[in-house]
Protein backbone atom coordinates (compact mmCIF):
# COMPACT_ATOMS: atom_id res chain seq x y z
CA UNK A 1 0.00 0.00 0.00
CA UNK A 2 2.73 2.25 1.35
CA UNK A 3 4.65 1.56 -1.98
CA UNK A 4 1.37 2.69 -4.42
CA UNK A 5 1.08 5.81 -2.52
CA UNK A 6 4.62 6.36 -2.95
CA UNK A 7 4.08 5.65 -6.86
CA UNK A 8 1.13 7.58 -7.22
CA UNK A 9 3.15 10.43 -5.91
CA UNK A 10 5.69 10.08 -7.33
CA UNK A 11 3.58 9.64 -10.88
CA UNK A 12 1.56 13.37 -9.70
CA UNK A 13 5.06 14.87 -9.33
CA UNK A 14 6.45 13.94 -12.52
CA UNK A 15 2.71 15.09 -14.25
CA UNK A 16 2.98 18.60 -12.65
CA UNK A 17 6.89 19.12 -13.31
CA UNK A 18 5.74 18.00 -17.12
CA UNK A 19 2.61 20.51 -16.99
CA UNK A 20 5.07 23.60 -15.67
CA UNK A 21 7.93 22.89 -18.14
CA UNK A 22 5.01 22.41 -21.22
CA UNK A 23 3.85 25.92 -19.70
CA UNK A 24 7.37 27.20 -19.17
CA UNK A 25 7.85 26.56 -22.94
CA UNK A 26 4.72 27.96 -23.79
CA UNK A 27 5.40 31.08 -22.38
CA UNK A 28 9.24 31.57 -23.80
CA UNK A 29 7.52 30.80 -26.97
CA UNK A 30 6.46 34.33 -26.62
CA UNK A 31 9.77 35.84 -26.61
CA UNK A 32 11.87 33.55 -28.27
CA UNK A 33 14.38 35.81 -29.59
CA UNK A 34 16.32 36.66 -26.13
CA UNK A 35 16.21 39.61 -23.00
CA UNK A 36 15.38 42.64 -24.28
CA UNK A 37 11.89 42.62 -25.79
CA UNK A 38 9.81 45.07 -24.18
CA UNK A 39 5.76 46.12 -25.04
CA UNK A 40 6.92 49.61 -26.76
CA UNK A 41 4.88 49.25 -29.79
CA UNK A 42 4.58 52.37 -29.53
CA UNK A 43 8.79 53.22 -30.44
CA UNK A 44 9.07 53.84 -33.84
CA UNK A 45 7.02 55.47 -36.54
CA UNK A 46 6.81 58.52 -39.48
CA UNK A 47 9.80 60.87 -39.42
CA UNK A 48 10.66 62.78 -42.71
CA UNK A 49 14.48 63.41 -42.71
CA UNK A 50 17.69 64.31 -44.69
CA UNK A 51 19.72 61.79 -46.38
CA UNK A 52 23.66 61.79 -47.18
CA UNK A 53 22.90 63.17 -51.03
CA UNK A 54 20.64 65.88 -49.84
CA UNK A 55 16.99 64.46 -50.68
CA UNK A 56 14.53 64.61 -47.98
CA UNK A 57 13.59 60.55 -47.05
CA UNK A 58 10.55 59.24 -44.94
CA UNK A 59 10.60 56.26 -43.23
CA UNK A 60 9.18 54.39 -45.08
CA UNK A 61 12.17 55.21 -48.05
CA UNK A 62 14.66 54.12 -45.39
CA UNK A 63 13.62 51.33 -43.64
CA UNK A 64 13.24 49.01 -46.68
CA UNK A 65 13.67 45.98 -44.59
CA UNK A 66 14.96 45.01 -40.74
CA UNK A 67 17.19 47.29 -40.20
CA UNK A 68 18.84 48.76 -36.96
CA UNK A 69 18.70 52.29 -36.12
CA UNK A 70 20.88 54.21 -33.71
CA UNK A 71 20.75 58.29 -32.60
CA UNK A 72 23.96 60.01 -32.05
CA UNK A 73 25.96 62.90 -33.77
CA UNK A 74 29.24 62.71 -35.50
CA UNK A 75 31.57 65.06 -33.28
CA UNK A 76 31.40 62.72 -30.73
CA UNK A 77 34.73 60.87 -30.83
CA UNK A 78 34.05 58.65 -28.52
CA UNK A 79 30.74 56.55 -27.69
CA UNK A 80 29.26 57.06 -30.97
CA UNK A 81 31.87 55.83 -33.23
CA UNK A 82 32.08 52.64 -31.16
CA UNK A 83 28.39 51.97 -30.86
CA UNK A 84 28.16 52.45 -34.99
CA UNK A 85 31.29 50.09 -35.61
CA UNK A 86 29.36 47.39 -33.44
CA UNK A 87 26.24 47.36 -35.22
CA UNK A 88 27.81 47.68 -38.45
CA UNK A 89 30.00 44.86 -36.98
CA UNK A 90 26.70 43.12 -36.05
CA UNK A 91 25.33 44.00 -40.02
CA UNK A 92 28.48 42.34 -41.23
CA UNK A 93 28.07 39.37 -39.35
CA UNK A 94 24.63 38.88 -40.25
CA UNK A 95 25.25 39.12 -43.89
CA UNK A 96 27.92 36.46 -43.53
CA UNK A 97 24.92 34.32 -42.75
CA UNK A 98 22.42 35.66 -45.40
CA UNK A 99 20.83 38.22 -44.01
CA UNK A 100 19.86 40.92 -45.49
CA UNK A 101 19.67 43.81 -42.65
CA UNK A 102 19.84 47.37 -42.57
CA UNK A 103 21.43 50.44 -40.91
CA UNK A 104 20.56 53.80 -39.89
CA UNK A 105 22.87 56.76 -37.99
CA UNK A 106 20.21 59.65 -37.56
CA UNK A 107 22.27 62.84 -35.97
CA UNK A 108 20.68 64.57 -32.98
CA UNK A 109 23.34 67.29 -33.97
CA UNK A 110 21.87 68.99 -37.19
CA UNK A 111 23.30 72.39 -36.77
CA UNK A 112 26.71 70.52 -37.40
CA UNK A 113 26.06 67.21 -38.94
CA UNK A 114 25.44 68.00 -42.98
CA UNK A 115 24.20 65.56 -45.00
CA UNK A 116 28.51 65.45 -46.33
CA UNK A 117 29.12 64.97 -42.43
CA UNK A 118 26.88 62.14 -41.76
CA UNK A 119 27.59 60.53 -45.29
CA UNK A 120 31.38 60.58 -44.74
CA UNK A 121 30.71 59.11 -40.93
CA UNK A 122 28.70 56.80 -41.79
CA UNK A 123 30.93 55.28 -44.78
CA UNK A 124 33.67 54.82 -42.49
CA UNK A 125 31.66 51.82 -40.41
CA UNK A 126 29.54 50.10 -43.18
CA UNK A 127 29.32 51.18 -46.96
CA UNK A 128 25.82 50.85 -46.57
CA UNK A 129 24.97 52.37 -43.86
CA UNK A 130 22.53 55.06 -43.66
CA UNK A 131 23.18 58.68 -42.12
CA UNK A 132 20.48 60.78 -41.48
CA UNK A 133 20.40 64.42 -40.28
CA UNK A 134 17.56 67.47 -41.19
CA UNK A 135 16.26 70.35 -39.31
CA UNK A 136 15.72 70.65 -36.13
CA UNK A 137 11.92 70.19 -36.38
CA UNK A 138 12.44 66.88 -38.38
CA UNK A 139 15.03 65.46 -36.03
CA UNK A 140 12.62 66.21 -32.91
CA UNK A 141 10.00 64.31 -34.68
CA UNK A 142 12.04 61.24 -35.19
CA UNK A 143 13.90 61.59 -32.14
CA UNK A 144 10.00 61.73 -30.27
CA UNK A 145 9.01 58.41 -32.51
CA UNK A 146 11.50 56.88 -31.51
CA UNK A 147 11.40 58.25 -27.75
CA UNK A 148 14.83 59.07 -27.72
CA UNK A 149 17.06 61.64 -25.86
CA UNK A 150 18.91 64.76 -26.59
CA UNK A 151 20.15 68.06 -25.40
CA UNK A 152 22.80 70.09 -26.30
CA UNK A 153 25.19 71.19 -23.69
CA UNK A 154 25.24 74.45 -22.42
CA UNK A 155 28.32 77.04 -22.86
CA UNK A 156 30.61 75.95 -25.53
CA UNK A 157 30.14 77.97 -29.01
CA UNK A 158 31.62 75.81 -31.31
CA UNK A 159 32.88 72.67 -29.72
CA UNK A 160 29.64 71.90 -27.83
CA UNK A 161 28.83 68.15 -26.68
CA UNK A 162 25.47 66.90 -26.87
CA UNK A 163 23.78 64.26 -24.39
CA UNK A 164 22.05 61.06 -26.07
CA UNK A 165 20.78 58.00 -25.30
CA UNK A 166 22.88 55.48 -27.02
CA UNK A 167 19.96 52.58 -27.87
CA UNK A 168 20.04 51.09 -31.29
CA UNK A 169 16.63 49.89 -32.40
CA UNK A 170 15.26 46.97 -34.50
CA UNK A 171 12.50 47.54 -37.04
CA UNK A 172 10.85 45.76 -39.34
CA UNK A 173 9.69 47.24 -42.44
CA UNK A 174 5.86 46.24 -42.01
CA UNK A 175 5.62 45.52 -38.20
CA UNK A 176 8.26 47.89 -36.78
CA UNK A 177 9.45 47.82 -33.49
CA UNK A 178 11.25 44.53 -32.62
CA UNK A 179 13.67 45.17 -29.83
CA UNK A 180 16.27 47.38 -28.68
CA UNK A 181 20.07 46.80 -27.95
CA UNK A 182 21.98 48.41 -24.84
CA UNK A 183 25.66 49.59 -25.34
CA UNK A 184 27.02 46.27 -23.61
CA UNK A 185 25.52 43.75 -26.32
CA UNK A 186 27.92 42.60 -28.27
CA UNK A 187 28.09 42.64 -32.35
CA UNK A 188 27.65 38.42 -32.10
CA UNK A 189 24.99 39.40 -29.48
CA UNK A 190 23.11 41.74 -31.56
CA UNK A 191 23.06 39.31 -35.14
CA UNK A 192 22.14 36.61 -32.87
CA UNK A 193 18.71 38.37 -31.58
CA UNK A 194 18.42 39.89 -34.63
CA UNK A 195 18.96 36.83 -37.00
CA UNK A 196 16.08 34.88 -34.65
CA UNK A 197 13.93 37.70 -34.73
CA UNK A 198 14.20 37.55 -38.80
CA UNK A 199 13.50 34.11 -38.66
CA UNK A 200 10.28 34.20 -36.72
CA UNK A 201 9.19 37.21 -39.14
CA UNK A 202 8.76 34.80 -42.36
CA UNK B 1 80.36 78.15 6.89
CA UNK B 2 77.38 79.41 8.46
CA UNK B 3 76.12 80.86 5.63
CA UNK B 4 77.07 77.67 3.35
CA UNK B 5 75.07 75.99 6.31
CA UNK B 6 72.55 78.23 5.30
CA UNK B 7 72.72 77.80 1.66
CA UNK B 8 72.78 73.88 2.05
CA UNK B 9 70.02 74.26 4.23
CA UNK B 10 67.88 76.27 1.54
CA UNK B 11 69.08 73.95 -0.98
CA UNK B 12 67.82 70.94 0.83
CA UNK B 13 64.37 72.50 1.46
CA UNK B 14 63.99 73.64 -2.08
CA UNK B 15 64.91 70.17 -3.82
CA UNK B 16 63.95 67.55 -1.69
CA UNK B 17 59.95 67.79 -1.84
CA UNK B 18 60.67 67.61 -5.33
CA UNK B 19 62.81 64.34 -4.73
CA UNK B 20 60.47 62.80 -2.25
CA UNK B 21 57.09 63.30 -3.89
CA UNK B 22 58.19 61.66 -6.74
CA UNK B 23 55.89 59.79 -9.78
CA UNK B 24 57.19 57.94 -12.20
CA UNK B 25 54.97 58.14 -15.08
CA UNK B 26 54.86 55.65 -18.25
CA UNK B 27 52.62 55.83 -20.68
CA UNK B 28 51.47 52.63 -22.88
CA UNK B 29 49.75 52.46 -26.18
CA UNK B 30 48.91 55.99 -26.97
CA UNK B 31 46.20 55.38 -29.66
CA UNK B 32 43.79 57.53 -31.90
CA UNK B 33 41.17 56.12 -33.98
CA UNK B 34 40.85 56.75 -37.84
CA UNK B 35 38.44 59.40 -38.30
CA UNK B 36 36.13 60.01 -41.38
CA UNK B 37 37.11 62.85 -44.17
CA UNK B 38 34.83 65.28 -42.33
CA UNK B 39 35.23 64.95 -39.33
CA UNK B 40 35.49 67.55 -36.41
CA UNK B 41 36.63 65.95 -33.59
CA UNK B 42 38.62 62.52 -32.66
CA UNK B 43 39.24 60.26 -29.73
CA UNK B 44 42.83 59.76 -27.91
CA UNK B 45 43.69 56.61 -25.94
CA UNK B 46 46.20 55.07 -24.10
CA UNK B 47 47.40 53.72 -20.39
CA UNK B 48 49.00 55.31 -18.01
CA UNK B 49 51.44 53.59 -14.81
CA UNK B 50 52.09 55.38 -12.18
CA UNK B 51 55.41 53.37 -10.21
CA UNK B 52 56.41 55.97 -8.04
CA UNK B 53 55.06 56.46 -4.31
CA UNK B 54 52.69 59.60 -5.13
CA UNK B 55 49.87 60.30 -6.30
CA UNK B 56 49.89 61.91 -9.63
CA UNK B 57 47.40 63.66 -11.61
CA UNK B 58 47.34 64.00 -15.68
CA UNK B 59 46.05 67.71 -15.93
CA UNK B 60 45.81 68.38 -19.13
CA UNK B 61 47.01 67.86 -22.84
CA UNK B 62 48.51 69.91 -25.56
CA UNK B 63 48.77 69.16 -29.25
CA UNK B 64 48.09 71.19 -32.20
CA UNK B 65 44.65 71.30 -32.49
CA UNK B 66 42.07 74.48 -32.11
CA UNK B 67 41.63 72.78 -28.81
CA UNK B 68 42.23 69.51 -26.60
CA UNK B 69 40.23 68.42 -23.82
CA UNK B 70 40.19 65.60 -21.04
CA UNK B 71 36.79 63.63 -21.06
CA UNK B 72 35.07 61.18 -19.62
CA UNK B 73 31.77 59.61 -20.81
CA UNK B 74 29.00 58.60 -18.33
CA UNK B 75 25.90 57.01 -18.80
CA UNK B 76 22.40 57.65 -17.36
CA UNK B 77 19.45 54.75 -18.07
CA UNK B 78 21.01 54.33 -21.21
CA UNK B 79 21.80 58.27 -21.58
CA UNK B 80 25.63 59.35 -22.97
CA UNK B 81 26.85 62.08 -21.13
CA UNK B 82 30.13 63.53 -22.28
CA UNK B 83 32.28 65.61 -20.04
CA UNK B 84 35.02 67.80 -19.60
CA UNK B 85 36.92 66.80 -16.74
CA UNK B 86 39.82 68.79 -14.82
CA UNK B 87 42.20 65.87 -14.23
CA UNK B 88 42.81 61.77 -14.54
CA UNK B 89 44.20 60.75 -11.36
CA UNK B 90 46.99 58.71 -11.54
CA UNK B 91 47.19 56.71 -7.98
CA UNK B 92 50.79 55.82 -6.83
CA UNK B 93 51.66 52.60 -7.85
CA UNK B 94 48.29 52.28 -9.97
CA UNK B 95 47.40 52.67 -13.50
CA UNK B 96 44.85 54.09 -15.49
CA UNK B 97 43.00 53.48 -18.69
CA UNK B 98 41.66 56.03 -21.08
CA UNK B 99 39.98 53.64 -23.14
CA UNK B 100 36.36 53.87 -25.43
CA UNK B 101 33.85 54.27 -23.78
CA UNK B 102 35.26 56.29 -20.47
CA UNK B 103 38.22 58.60 -20.34
CA UNK B 104 39.41 59.87 -23.38
CA UNK B 105 41.47 62.93 -25.55
CA UNK B 106 39.44 64.59 -27.37
CA UNK B 107 40.98 66.88 -30.29
CA UNK B 108 38.67 69.14 -31.58
CA UNK B 109 38.87 71.16 -34.53
CA UNK B 110 40.12 68.80 -37.39
CA UNK B 111 38.26 70.02 -40.54
CA UNK B 112 39.77 69.35 -43.18
CA UNK B 113 42.24 67.15 -41.80
CA UNK B 114 41.33 64.01 -40.57
CA UNK B 115 42.72 61.25 -38.81
CA UNK B 116 44.34 58.78 -41.31
CA UNK B 117 45.45 55.08 -40.62
CA UNK B 118 49.42 55.13 -40.42
CA UNK B 119 49.58 58.92 -39.09
CA UNK B 120 51.42 60.10 -36.03
CA UNK B 121 50.03 63.20 -33.04
CA UNK B 122 52.75 64.49 -31.35
CA UNK B 123 51.50 65.82 -28.02
CA UNK B 124 52.54 66.61 -24.80
CA UNK B 125 51.17 65.25 -21.37
CA UNK B 126 51.19 67.56 -18.84
CA UNK B 127 51.36 65.94 -14.94
CA UNK B 128 50.40 67.54 -11.58
CA UNK B 129 54.25 66.14 -10.39
CA UNK B 130 55.83 64.55 -13.35
CA UNK B 131 55.47 67.60 -15.42
CA UNK B 132 55.24 67.35 -19.03
CA UNK B 133 55.45 63.82 -20.89
CA UNK B 134 56.20 63.86 -24.40
CA UNK B 135 53.95 61.31 -26.41
CA UNK B 136 52.95 60.11 -29.95
CA UNK B 137 49.70 58.71 -30.61
CA UNK B 138 49.06 56.38 -33.47
CA UNK B 139 46.57 56.37 -35.81
CA UNK B 140 44.96 53.06 -35.78
CA UNK B 141 42.12 51.73 -37.29
CA UNK B 142 38.68 50.75 -35.52
CA UNK B 143 39.55 47.06 -33.55
CA UNK B 144 35.69 46.47 -34.48
CA UNK B 145 36.21 46.60 -38.20
CA UNK B 146 35.25 43.44 -40.00
CA UNK B 147 38.08 42.75 -42.29
CA UNK B 148 36.03 42.25 -45.63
Amino acid sequence: MKAVIIGTTTLIAAAGLGLYTWNVSQNAKQTPCGDTAVASSAIGGPFELVSETGETVTDTDVITKPTLVYFGYTFCPDVCPLDSARNAQAAYLLEDEGYDIGTVFISVDPDRDTPQVVGDFTENFHENMIGLTGSAEQVSVASKAYRTYYRKQDGDDEYYLVDHSTQTYLMMPDTGFATFFKRDHTPEQIAEITACFMDTEV
Amino acid sequence: MKLNTLIASAFLILVAPAAWAESNITVMHPTAFETAPTAMAGGGFMHISNDGDTDDTLLSVEADFPRVELHTTEFTDGVAKMMHVEGVPVPAGGMVALEPGGYHVMFMGLQGDPFEVGETIPATLIFEHAGEVDITFEVVERTMEHNH
